[in-house]
């Protein structure tokens, strides 16, 4: 199998733009970083089906000689179903990410509960240290 | 028959899906619509699971197109045994939601709740039952879409906060997933499981190693394996008890299904992945429970007892030995019904007392003592108490290792018999905290406008008799353990010898 230099390289930038964007703390930010990630993904599933050929079912000729030189179908129909569901599912993000904003009034990721619980525990105990050095 | 049969666990759900929708203004219509489909589901697991035993695995070939190139559904022991027992589980939730539901009145919006479950049901049987990969990342999307509705049902602010963290971490792992699938499809040229299990002996061992690791990780997330599980105790608890429940149960399992098919027919005899795994298996089982220990809130204690006993089941599939995976096989039945109830009976106690804190409860052996002992059973089974069905799935999983004799083997089985012990304090603990001890006020409910109402003496019967009925069907495995440990032996069988799923695909 070929794989074409260009399309590597771009897969590459997206999931590495993609990632640094999904440890930001801005929900916008994440749903971008999640879009750009899984175009990268999109993009390495169609990869994989081998370089571009001619359309596979045009025309009579083509029909007997599949795999010769006519494109893969299969990983662009998968592709294509990949792209419906995050197209969905991001949707469900950002009406998510919107409820966020209504609630709590800005699109920070907030912090985490338990998080929070131990590190408003911490002073407490440096306080009870410094008490029994005393 | 049986070909007629074999989709009907996908597209029952999914049908009544639909009309639960343009039937949303009849409440007891879509509710006997989802009650009905769910029996149908139940009774058509049944028959294939007795047929998967007696004749061997079922296959259909969707659309009539050959293996490689059509989508194969293929119900085998393991994935019929799992399909009867997450259906029965998916059934008696349904009840306990519609006990709460009918018991709460109007105010309660459930309108959405119906059509989601119905779909929720729908992805996991898909899941249960594809025999191809990409079909699973279908199934997988179909199911968490629908669980995305249900954790963030009431829309509150906090629902919203431990959702987003669970929306973005699926969603992340569907991203891997695509790229595992990419991988898979550059490496073999197919996507059918049965067909890259054959083409992937000819494949490079790197090769092979890289893409075990990735579906691994992939699974592992869902699975919620250490180190990935920390999305876990976060999410859970905030969603309705229903949910919580059906999701414990459920959801962590259908991951640990798909790690263990993937894993036995994909890429068998690998002994590289078996050591990760035992390894995982031991920090999993130990981290877990070592979370559990320091929960003031019931659900959130529950939830790190999911992630430490995911633990046990990774322990057996690590052993790469027909014994270990029949352990494995067993542990997963039990705990699929065993969490579920736990948190059912949760959900019971939160109504009851108007919080699941540990340190306001009190008292509740007097007030309430059919929940002691509904919560006690399986809380008890949970921990390994003989002669409940945690003890014999522990006993099947440590003689397995036992036998194995490797050091890690015999490392993951002194851990896994601590984490018994660990959970015994933990669940204990709060045993001690809720039921013994003097009766405390019934803390009332903060915010009345919401679905859940908590903090009343008055528990629909439907709730606590779905609560009963999977503590009846916990001890049910008990008396039942030896046809049942026998099933799961013949269903490892299958999984150690991963040709006769490949002869079944591809006749």
């Amino acid at each position: 199998m070929t794989g074409n230099l260009t399309l590597a390289l771009l897969i590459g930038v997206l999931y590495t733009v993609g990632t640094y964007l999904l440890l930001q703390r801005t929900l916008t930010r994440i749903v971008i970083g999640l879009g750009l990630l899984s175009h990268g993904a999109n993009l390495l599933l169609l990869q994989a089906g081998g370089p571009p050929g001619l359309a596979p079912f045009t025309s009579k000729g083509n029909v007997g000689t599949a795999g010769v030189d006519t494109a893969d179908p299969l990983p662009q129909a998968m592709v294509l179903t990949a792209i419906v569901i995050t197209f969905g599912v991001t949707a469900f993000l950002l009406a998510m990410a919107y409820r966020s904003w209504v609630l709590t009034g800005d699109d920070e990721v907030q912090d985490d509960v338990e998080d929070t619980r131990v590190a408003k525990m911490r002073p407490e105990i440096a306080h009870h240290d410094v008490e029994d050095e005393l | 028959m049986i070909r007629v049969l074999l989709p009907l666990p996908i597209v029952l759900p999914l049908l009544a899906a639909g009309f639960s929708v343009v039937f949303a203004r009849y409440q007891r219509l879509q509710r006997l619509l989802s009650i009905a489909t769910l029996v149908a589901v139940v009774v058509i697991a049944g028959i294939l699971l007795h047929s998967a035993d007696s004749d061997g695995a079922a296959v259909v070939q969707l659309g009539g197109w050959a293996a490689p190139v059509g989508i194969s559904l293929v119900a085998d022991r393991l994935s019929a045994l799992l399909l009867v027992v997450s259906a029965a589980v998916l059934l008696s939730v349904l009840l306990y939601a519609v006990g709460q539901g009918v018991a709460d009145g109007r105010r309660s919006r459930v309108a959405v709740f119906h059509p989601c479950y119905l779909v929720l049901a729908a992805g996991i049987s898909m899941a249960f039952l594809t025999g191809d990969l990409f079909n699973l990342f279908v199934a997988f999307e179909v199911m968490l879409v629908a669980s995305y509705v249900l954790i963030t049902l009431d829309g509150g602010a906090e629902q919203i906060r431990a959702g987003m963290t669970y929306v973005v971490v699926s969603l992340l792992a569907s991203v891997l997933f695509v790229t595992a699938i990419g991988l898979v499809y550059a490496a073999t040229g197919t996507v059918n499981m049965a067909d890259a299990a054959v083409r992937l002996e000819d494949a490079p061992d790197g090769v092979r190693l890289v893409l075990g690791l990735i579906l691994l990780v992939v699974f592992g997330i869902k699975a919620a394996i250490f180190p990935l599980f920390s999305w876990l105790p976060d999410s859970y608890p905030t969603a309705p008890s229903p949910v919580t429940a059906v999701f414990a149960g459920l959801l962590t399992k259908v991951g640990v299904y798909a790690i263990l098919r993937t894993q036995t027919l994909l890429f068998p005899d690998e002994q590289m992945i078996s050591n990760v795994l035992l390894v995982i298996a031991i920090l999993t089982m130990v981290v877990g429970i070592l979370g559990a220990l320091v929960q003031d809130d019931l659900k959130r204690l529950l939830s790190f007892t999911i992630v430490s006993h995911i633990g046990y089941m990774l322990f057996g599939l690590g052993l790469a030995s027909g014994a270990g995976l029949a352990g494995a096989i067993l542990y997963t039945v039990h705990h699929i019904v065993v969490q579920t109830t736990l948190f059912l009976v949760a959900g019971l106690i939160e109504r009851r007392e108007g919080t699941s804190s540990l340190a306001r409860s009190g008292g509740l052996q007097h007030v309430a003592p059919l929940l002691a002992v509904l919560y006690l059973l399986p809380a008890l089974s949970l921990a390994g108490i003989p002669p409940l069905s945690g003890f014999l799935a522990k006993l099947g999983l440590l003689q397995a290792g036992l036998d194995d004799g490797g050091g890690l083997a015999l490392a993951a089985v002194a851990a896994a018999i601590a984490t018994s012990l660990l959970t015994l304090y933990a669940v204990g603990r709060a045993w001690s905290a809720i039921f013994w001890g003097p009766v405390v006020e019934v803390v009332p409910d903060d915010n009345p406008s919401d679905r859940l109402v908590v903090g009343t003496a008055r528990t629909p019967r439907l709730m606590a008799a779905a609560a009963a009925a999977v503590v009846a069907g916990g001890l049910a495995i008990t008396v039942i353990a030896g046809p049942l440990y026998g099933l799961s032996a013949r269903a490892a069988d299958d999984l150690v010898t991963p040709d006769r799923y490949v002869q079944a695909v591809l006749p």
